[in-house]
């Protein structure tokens, strides 16, 4: 399974692209993470006694080892990690990558792994760089390990600068990479068959939401004249998170919550803040600064109200993404651990629950599909909105809201 | 990490060199090409839809010249057979008056030939009883005069008849 699954990516890519060296690279960095895993695998299995730290902590910390904690285990499953764990015991490192007082260090995840619990918990422990630095990943934070011993409070480790390739960054990475397939091959179609040939295909499935962004996003908050200009950013961004959306819905692909991790909408937010302020005219600042017909004590009042709103609504764009993204998860996880916590009580609860909870599972993710187009095109009009509101020239006094 | 909440410089700075890089990749490779060709295809579907008007309003005008031809040819065909109806009766009515005129004529003419005739017939008749009449006559004045003395008796009987006027 472990082969095959890159195999079978391998001949799919093949067949995509004839050319894609580009492929010929993913496949190969996907072989070598696999081949890792499965190295990781016998590592672990080699020492399964030597448990040190951070599920442990937990387990202990909680007090009653028994108890399933369904809080815990959505925290996990919505957390940003350095593992994408698949389902039971099968988890896939990902690169460490941290910077400590001018060393770099680079290392596969699997390499703070050791082993599992009686409960199937993956257990850590530290491991010592290249450098001669010793890590921990401390409740998925890298820490540098402090000198007297295994400190649990997290505040005594040191933390290096992590540009670790975490699950939320690799899966923003497959989805870019996904993208510029798509996307490539959507467009040698468009340059193959010109404006006389109908779409077909892909290029079929993709042409509505082009479309979509275009007209009832860009061109009626911008203007047919501008918005041009922001397709290309409206279009991505548009893709982007819907992608994202869709690849954290999947299950036992590693649950990733990609658009609700706030360091990833962060990026996305301050990149329309940084279009909307780059292209703001002249009319657009006068507004902010010095709003015309209004007295001057209303304006006084007004000034910081409009100058903090220019980071008010990008910030409200990465809370709302982010929000909404995790609590579609939250609430499906909820259906499961409701199932776990009663099973746990006595099997039959379980399933009865279970039976229940499916139902409304179903149901969540019907709504989460729905979601995930929602929030990308939210994100995107009101991306949009801004920009138009930034270009906007011919002020009406009618019209402004 | 460390809770929902918090920003990791790391992921930041992936997601920025990412994201960008995307934007960058596919505004060249992708957004440009495809957004060019559906803004042509819509122009030459708009072109099209203008053309196909075009040809329907000149199809509609078309249609029109050709009613209107074809409604003259009718009136002319229909001209035409009233006309040649026309000649055609007064043809008819023509000959016919001719031939009633002619069969007059004739009959007229045949008439009289009969009468002609009956009057030669009559003629040859009257002068074939005269010579008929003369010759009986003959043939009794012969055969009266044969003998002296009726000759005589006669001659005296015209004598009286003479006479007496």
């Amino acid at each position: 399974m472990i082969t095959f699954a890159p195999l079978k990516f391998a001949n799919k890519a093949q067949s995509l692209e004839n050319k894609g060296s580009m492929l010929r690279i993913i496949a190969c960095v996907s072989f070598i993470l696999l081949g890792q895993w499965t190295i990781a695998q016998h590592d672990v299995s080699a020492h399964t006694t030597d448990t040190l730290h951070s599920a442990e902590v937990v387990h202990a910390d909680a007090g009653e080892e028994e108890k399933f904690n369904p809080g815990e285990m959505i925290m996990h499953h919505i957390s940003d990690a350095h593992q994408i764990h698949f389902i039971g015991q099968l988890y896939m490192p990902l690169p460490v990558i941290v910077w400590n007082h001018g060393h770099l260090d680079v290392f596969m995840s699997s390499a703070f792994w050791n082993g599992f619990d009686e409960h199937g918990e993956l257990q850590f422990k530290s491991y010592t760089a290249t450098s001669g630095v010793t890590y921990e990943n401390h409740h998925e934070s890298i820490v540098v390990a402090s000198a007297e011993g295994h400190d649990d409070h997290a505040a005594s480790h040191e933390k290096p600068m992590d540009f670790s390739i975490t699950k939320s960054v690799f899966g923003m990475l497959f989805i870019i990479v996904l993208m510029l397939i798509i996307f490539r091959s959507v467009s040698a179609k468009y340059k193959k068959g010109g404006a006389t040939k109908a779409p077909s295909g892909l290029q079929n499935a993709i042409e509505p939401f082009i479309l979509f962004v275009r007209d009832e996003v860009a061109v009626p908050s911008i203007g047919k004249k501008k918005a041009g200009r922001y397709m290309p950013f409206l279009l991505t961004v548009f893709f982007f998170i819907w992608l994202c959306n869709m690849l954290g819905l999947i299950p036992f692909l590693g649950g990733f919550n990609i658009t609700g991790t706030l360091s990833i909408t962060l990026v996305l937010a301050a990149l329309v803040f940084l279009i909307t302020s780059f292209s703001g005219n002249g009319h657009y600042w006068g507004h902010i600064f010095w709003p015309p017909g209004i007295p001057f004590g209303i304006k006084l009042i007004l000034v910081p109200i409009e100058v903090l709103s220019i980071f008010i609504k990008p910030t409200v764009l990465m809370i709302r993404l982010t929000a909404n993204i995790t609590a579609g998860h939250i609430i499906i996880l909820a259906f499961v651990g409701l199932v776990l916590l009663f099973g746990q009580t006595s099997a039959v609860a379980g399933y009865g629950v279970g039976v229940g909870a499916v139902i409304f599972m179903i149901f969540m993710f019907f709504i989460e599909l729905l979601v995930a187009f929602l929030q990308a095109y939210v994100f995107t009009l009101l991306a949009a909105l801004y920009f138009g509101d930034a270009t906007q020239e011919h002020h009406h006094e009618g019209d402004h809201h | 990490m460390e809770g929902l909440l918090s920003v990791s410089v790391g992921t930041v700075f992936w997601a920025s060199i990412a994201f960008i890089a995307v934007l960058v990749i596919l505004k060249k490779m992708a957004w440009g090409p495809i957004l060019q060709t559906l803004e042509e295809r819509e122009q030459g579907i708009a072109n099209a839809l203008k053309q196909a008007e075009l040809a329907k309003e000149e199809m509609a005008s078309l249609k029109s010249g050709n009613e209107q031809l074809l409604k003259e040819a009718r009136e002319e065909r229909d001209r035409i057979l009233k006309d040649a109806k026309e000649i055609g009766d007064k043809m008819r009515a023509e000959a016919k008056e001719r031939a009633a005129q002619d069969g007059a004529a004739l009959l007229a003419n045949a008439q009289r030939e009969i009468e002609t005739q009956k009057k030669a017939a009559i003629q040859e008749l009257k002068n074939q009883v005269a010579s008929l009449s003369i010759q009986i006559a003959e043939q009794l004045v012969k055969d009266k005069l044969s003998d002296a003395e009726k000759q005589n008796a006669l001659n005296s009987k015209l004598i009286e008849e003479l006479k007496a006027n």
